[in-house]
């Protein structure tokens, strides 16, 4: 079905570009590895043994295939549209990060790469990252900005606890694109052992790609179980975009149902006109990090600070496949802001027992908006893309309470 | 003939300067540079997010940036360097954003205005040539195109398609101002890159002393100092110049007498 001369599912073309979006913005040192890594992918695609194995470590590690939840209690408070839940915090290690992280590793593990890096904000990436290289024993560094590691101890010590190093980023604002600045310098020194897991879909092709294509299990799970729970497809997809994996892994098997509206959440911070981390909403098309997609920059193409309550959309940048999807209007993105999101969080926790991620929460917040002004007849799937253990403290700070 | 071909038709090997754009008193440190001995300057272009930078030049970026240097401030620096030194290449080196984000054709029309010869762009490999390559090459700049020591043989006519001013053989796999390639290395480099092309080639990455650019000055045509001089103005803040100028003619006569003491 992919290849449909009218598919939205058949980018990116063969320099990796998703229309002018994406690409392979990288310093020369790396583009031969990232032409080898674009190779093994090939390969891989077209091996059963590699999709044998990462369908069984999904299964069997991961605990997929992750429920879709029919969450009555919350459909009934907004008196609109039914909500499912695409219940990705029932992970192992607590969201979608997780897929990508064994689908990259069996790379690694293919091309003999012996040594694994990785960015991180929050954190879950990192843990991830660092589980997946406690499984395959590699050994593992994570770059982490230092504000970051300041603000998610927990996260912290699981890393070290699964045998990862964990480096501080003092560079920069010490945050998230700190952190993948330093991944890439270490990586352009270290090229001939090392494997940089990206976390999402951004940075230079083929990892837009493949990200996806490992995430898209999301969605071929969500579309074969609302078909069997309701004998159709939904009405809406709602997502949270930082750099779009979770959000992107559950849109693309259903980019060619023209019925389906879908829906990426953007974090709109203190509000657009102040902090915030919409790039789609208040950015513009620039390169950084290997891709070209739509940043928060000025007038000279300086990159600003991203800011969001939730560290893993706290990212001044998008995945370029979303840039694209925007401009060509397949899907609307909207913003939601710190205030939204952290009462959607708690009342998704009190209405359903379930802790969402504060990533997760953006889009629980859109559902809120939307589900109301849609027929009953109508149904929303929403992604639950994390857990939100990892967010109490935060929340309890913004809440006021003292832990 | 253009600057760059003047410069390389000279027997010596020459000294390619870099400092960045905005750190310290720019203009000062400039005129230090061609004072000391430096034949051809790169100057770098702030960027919040220096991929390929080690520590020193990060920390100039930002030291530039917190200064509140913008691009027209660039410009105005390289313009007027042009009319003080009519004579010695200008290269601009950067990231592709503040480069492409008016649209490379009105970054490469403010490069020729401005006198600018050259373009160093960091994250803009041969693939994407296209985002900066043609408008540059319309305007008469030069698009100086790095290789590296995993740039392999069937990669390199690629790499120098398109590619003017000189070489850059970026020595290590890794980022600025930290370790030094083994000569040996270098020289099998050189060797190789100067039998697939007529461009003068130029080694840079980890070059920190006169001792360590002569020895790589017996086989290239250029070697590039950066950080050392970022380390200079860092420690000496606007008062760096007579620093610099001192720093560039040690370097320059270590560069400029290597091939004799070779031959």
């Amino acid at each position: 079905m992919t290849d449909l001369p009218n598919s939205l599912r058949t980018g990116p073309d063969d320099r990796g570009h998703f229309g002018q979006f994406g690409g392979r913005y990288v310093a020369e040192t790396l583009m031969p590895l990232i032409l080898d890594l674009e190779r093994e992918y090939r390969t891989a695609q077209a091996d059963p043994a590699f999709k044998a194995e990462f369908d069984d470590l999904l299964k069997n590690y991961v605990g997929r295939p992750s429920p879709l939840w029919c969450a009555q209690r919350f459909t009934d408070h907004l008196g609109g549209a039914k909500i499912y839940l695409k219940r990705e915090d029932l992970n192992h290690t607590g969201a979608h990060k997780i897929n990508n992280c064994i689908g990259q590793i069996l790379l690694a593990k293919r091309m003999g790469k012996t040594k694994i890096i990785a960015e991180t904000g929050a954190g879950q990436h990192g843990v991830a990252t660092a589980t997946v290289a406690a499984l395959f024993g590699l050994p593992c560094t994570i770059f982490m900005g230092a504000v970051d590691v300041a603000r998610q101890q927990p996260n912290v010590f699981r890393m070290k606890l699964l045998g990862a190093e964990v480096v501080a980023v003092e560079s920069g604002a010490k945050t998230l694109k700190d952190a993948m600045n330093e991944a890439l310098r270490h990586w352009v020194a270290n090229v001939h052992d090392t494997f940089y897991i990206i976390g999402t879909v951004a940075g230079p092709h083929p990892y837009p790609e493949l990200v996806r294509d490992f995430q898209s299990v999301i969605g071929d799970e969500a579309k074969a179980q609302i078909l069997e729970a309701e004998g159709r497809l939904p009405d809406m997809l709602i997502a949270p975009v930082g750099g779009g994996s979770n959000a992107i892994g559950l849109f693309h098997p259903f980019l060619d149902d023209a019925s389906v509206e879908i829906v990426g959440v953007e974090a709109a911070g203190e509000g657009l006109d102040g902090k915030h981390a919409a790039s789609l909403a208040g950015g513009r098309p620039g390169i950084l990090h290997g891709n070209k997609t739509y940043l928060l920059q000025d007038e000279d193409g300086q990159i600003t600070e991203a800011h969001s309550i939730s560290a893993g959309l706290d990212y001044p940048g998008i995945g370029p496949e979303h840039s694209w999807l925007h401009d060509i209007g397949r899907v609307r993105y909207e913003p939601v802001t710190d205030a939204e999101a952290l009462a959607s969080f708690q009342k998704l926790t009190k209405l359903e027992g379930i802790i969402p991620a504060l990533e997760s929460a953006h889009a629980i917040a859109a559902a809120e908006r939307i589900a109301p002004t849609l027929g009953k007849d109508k149904i929303i799937i929403v992604n639950c893309s994390g857990r939100g253990d990892k967010d109490i403290f935060t929340v309890a700070d913004a809440l006021g309470v003292a832990l | 003939m253009t600057r760059f071909a003047a410069i390389f038709a000279k027997p010596q090997t020459a000294l390619i300067a870099f400092i960045t754009a905005g750190d310290g008193d720019t203009a000062a440190n400039l005129d230090a540079l061609v004072a000391g001995g430096a034949d051809v300057i790169e100057l770098g272009m702030p960027f919040t997010d220096p991929m390929a930078d080690g520590p020193a030049i990060q920390a100039a970026n930002l030291r530039s940036l917190a200064k509140g240097t913008t691009t027209a401030d660039i410009f105005a620096i390289a313009a007027a360097f042009r009319s003080r030194h009519p004579d010695t290449p200008l290269v601009l080196m950067g990231y592709a954003n503040p480069m492409t984000v008016r649209g490379p054709e009105w970054f490469a029309a403010e490069c020729a205005k401005a006198g600018v010869d050259g373009i160093i762009c960091v994250d803009i490999p041969s693939e994407e040539d296209a985002e900066l390559g043609p408008a540059l090459r319309a305007a008469g700049v030069d698009l100086i195109r790095l290789a590296t020591p995993t740039t392999d043989p069937a990669r390199l006519p690629a790499v120098l398609e398109g590619a003017g001013g000189f070489l850059y053989y970026v020595s290590v796999a890794g980022i600025t101002g930290l370790q030094q390639a083994a000569q040996a290395s270098i020289e099998e480099a050189v060797t190789r890159l100067k039998a697939a092309t007529d461009l003068p080639v130029a080694v840079g990455f980890g070059v920190r002393t006169p001792d360590q650019a002569a020895q790589i000055a017996r086989v290239a045509d250029g070697v590039v100092v950066g950080s050392a001089f970022i380390d200079i103005i860092a420690e000496h803040g606007d008062a760096a110049a007579p620093h610099v100028e001192a720093f560039t003619r040690s370097l320059a006569d270590a560069i400029h007498g290597a091939k004799e003491i070779a031959a």
